[in-house]
């Protein structure tokens, strides 16, 4: 019986949050294992990045280090995390650099975080790092105020489940010094990394971010344990509870749409569901490539832990307030566009007409968040 | 969170006025950097000396001040290898040696406790006020504290721990920090009642911390002249008009503003020739606004679209709420109204319509 117990715990996950490379991420990682080490936990670093950091490497010294796996891709060899070597080594604690990683194409699977649920999910508990810019919700927010569109993106359900998120602080100005003093990247790199996220007012603004990040997260925690068997949520119009509803399509705008959607019903503890509106059976109003897009949307929705259907229906305004009415809707979400292509029959726009026929809702048109406004 | 009324005016002309000055002081002055944690023991003083020490190694001139009791044996560590002007002991109460630091003259000094009385007679009544002298001679200071002592957390504190500090620090103080540092572990709890406590009190800090970067980060952005929002805070603004349902558009805003621990503002502009009806309306829903402790201005100006966006403009707006009148029935066209300018001129803003 224990050993059935043992074999079905899962592992605890454990994320250093920063906001930029050289807060100290890796370092307080690599500290707090090496005091479980000390305390007699049996610690394995599974992947590592020294980024020729020399204080960070020394802590590296008298751990345990799994050897990387070596990947062939498109003539060069790569590195990874070999998940794999980590399962059959079984110990008690791993530690994970650069939880948001995308691995090399052709790799069991796509994103680091998902090695990490294996890891997880075999009872062994990881330390990890990231930086709240990796956050999927974020995405446009840093794209619109930095003009970077960070690629490797980590769903906030993934952190927001993690068992700890600690906040790993240093001040923008520290920060800066490092960087000058060279600590963080070699000069070239540095002066590079000065002209992009290294501005001052971008680090202050994503080190807010970060607080506030792991502010949220250990409130939702503390909620679920003050609270843990929340009120079922079936009751449709249940008063107090709401229930987010998104109308996508196979625009880009829908992403953005997505994104802000879920972080808004993750704040208000909201239902949050999305729906496309066909015109027909088998989508055949959409060319080849919206019909990919489309499915690229609802995928994405999907991952970020939301529910979607395809609506059958003639009037996409119509269609979609009645199943928000059946459905216990009470806000509805859309693009200015409105998400759909070309579907403004009544020559009003989609969102106006929803407006109208939604007397019973709240409308929610989201800002366009894909366009950079100018900035600094 | 209680930091709503201080923080208004923060993008006005007058407040970069005040920024340039504070700069300009800020020339002059030594450098004031706080070291904030949640609870004791979770590591600031720590994180403190050895910031003091990495700096004494790369040449700063670094002198300590004050040290807690009982510090751990790395702390004494570090202790050892620094300069010392200790406290003076008057009564049993570690007073700063203001006048020996000020003949010293250091770059640097470490205060470890920031929240201390100093005993009738001293040269200022509280340690953060020797901190200030301190700093204006130009002496930069480094300090920690713990959020149970800044004074405007102590109804707080006393709600979640059922006692408060008599020693505190001034919020308006630590705001006032060149740099904030949090620091930060998970809580090492032994009852859940505790667990839930130092999660409060570590969000808090957080939080806390959080909101004294958005104003650095504002005051960065005005001196540089940059008009645009990060958006980091939700700030939610609530348009009032005589006949919008105002009670559940601000009801609304305010749980969004809490959960998302941003902040709710709610504005009318005035019209000329309302029937007394609907002032009397617009007053009850002013009235509403109060309740809901949202900052309230009263807005003038031929276009109302445009004032309400110059306002949301000002004040980093992320979403705005409107009321949208339906009894037109559905054809009727929003093309051309208030509301499709609203939605088509909100750049990054939500608009979110309440049917009424």
């Amino acid at each position: 019986l224990t050993v059935a117990a043992e074999a079905s715990r899962r592992g605890r996950l454990k994320v250093f949050l920063g906001y930029a490379a050289g807060v100290g991420k890796t370092f307080q990682m690599l500290s707090e294992a090496q005091e479980l080490k000390h305390q007699g936990v049996d610690v394995v670093v599974g992947y590592f990045e020294p980024h020729g950091r020399r204080d960070t490497i020394a802590l590296c010294d008298s751990l345990e280090t799994i050897p990387r796996k070596v990947v062939e891709y498109r003539d060069s060899r790569l590195e990874e995390m070999d998940t794999e070597a980590i399962l059959h080594r079984r110990p008690q604690v791993a530690v994970v650099d650069e939880f948001p990683h995308s691995n090399v194409p052709g790799s069991p699977r796509p994103k680091r975080w998902e090695d990490v649920h294996i890891l997880l999910e075999a009872g062994i508990d990881v330390l990890t790092t990231m930086n709240v810019q990796h956050l999927e919700s974020l995405n446009d927010q840093i794209w619109q105020s930095t003009g970077v569109r960070v690629r490797e993106t980590v769903p906030d359900w993934v952190v927001k489940q993690a068992d700890e998120v600690v906040m790993v602080d240093l001040t923008p100005r520290a920060l800066l010094n490092r960087l000058e003093r060279g600590v963080v990247y070699p000069p070239d790199r540095a002066r590079a990394a000065l002209q992009n996220f290294f501005k001052e007012s971008t680090l202050v603004a994503l080190r807010e971010l970060a607080m506030r990040q792991t502010a949220y997260v250990a409130e939702s925690r503390q909620a679920d344990k003050d609270a843990p068997y929340p009120a079922p949520a079936t009751a449709a119009g249940l008063y107090g509870h709401e229930r987010l509803l998104l109308v996508v399509g196979p625009a880009p705008s829908s992403a953005a749409l997505i994104r802000r959607g879920r972080r808004v019903a993750d704040y208000l503890r909201a239902d949050c569901l999305a729906v496309y509106v066909a015109g027909t059976a088998d989508l055949r109003e959409l060319t080849l490539a919206e019909r990919e897009n489309l499915d690229r949307q609802l995928n994405f929705a999907r991952g970020l832990q939301i529910e979607t259907r395809i609506l059958k229906g003639s009037d996409v305004a119509e269609t979609v307030v009645n199943f928000a009415r059946l459905n216990g809707v009470t806000h509805i979400f859309v693009t200015r566009q409105g998400g759909s292509v070309n579907r403004s029959w009544f020559g009003h726009p989609l969102m106006q007409q929803i407006v109208n026929l939604a007397r019973d809702m709240q409308v929610t048109i989201v800002a366009d968040r894909s366009i950079r406004r100018a900035t600094s | 969170m209680s930091t709503h009324d201080d923080r208004f005016s923060r993008r006005d002309p007058e407040a970069l006025l005040r920024d340039v000055e504070a700069t300009e002081r800020a020339k002059r002055r030594g450098q004031l950097k706080i070291f904030l944690g949640y609870a004791s023991r979770v590591g600031k003083s720590f994180r403190l000396f050895d910031e003091g020490r990495r700096r004494h190694e790369r040449g700063e001139d670094v002198v300590i001040a004050a040290v807690q009791p009982d510090a751990a044996p790395e702390i004494l560590q570090i202790i050892r290898e620094l300069e010392v002007i200790g406290c003076q002991d008057l009564g049993g109460i570690p007073v700063i040696d203001v006048p020996a630091l000020l003949s010293r003259r250091p770059q640097v000094c470490l205060i470890d406790g920031l929240a201390y009385d100093n005993p009738p007679g001293s040269r200022h009544g509280k340690r953060y006020e020797d901190v200030e002298e301190l700093l204006q001679a130009g002496i930069s200071v480094m300090t920690s504290i713990n959020l149970e002592y800044i004074d405007d957390q102590q109804d707080f504190v006393r709600e979640l721990l059922g006692r408060t500090k008599a020693q505190t620090v001034p919020h308006d103080f630590i705001n006032r920090a060149d740099e904030v540092v949090v620091v930060d572990a998970p809580p090492e709890a032994d009852s859940a009642i505790r667990a839930h406590q130092l999660s409060q009190l570590r969000q808090r800090a957080l939080l806390l911390t959080a909101d004294v970067v958005d104003q650095q980060l504002e005051s960065y952005l005005r001196l540089n002249g940059i008009q645009s929002s990060w958006g980091t805070q939700e700030r939610i603004l609530v348009c009032m008009t005589p006949r919008a349902n105002a009670a559940t558009m601000l009801a609304s805003g305010r749980r969004n503003a809490d959960r998302f621990h941003g902040e709710l503002f709610a504005v009318y502009v005035t019209q000329e020739n309302l029937t007394p009806e609907d002032q009397m309306a617009l007053d009850r829903n002013v009235t509403l606004a109060r309740a809901q402790h949202a900052r309230i201005d009263v807005l003038e100006g031929r276009d109302p679209v445009g004032v309400i966006l110059d306002y949301a403009r000002l004040h980093g707006v992320t979403q705005i709420f409107v009321g949208h009148n339906l009894r037109r029935g559905w054809r009727a066209r929003i093309s051309g109204t208030p509301l499709d300018r609203l939605v088509r001129d909100a750049e990054g803003m939500d608009v979110r319509v309440f049917p009424h």
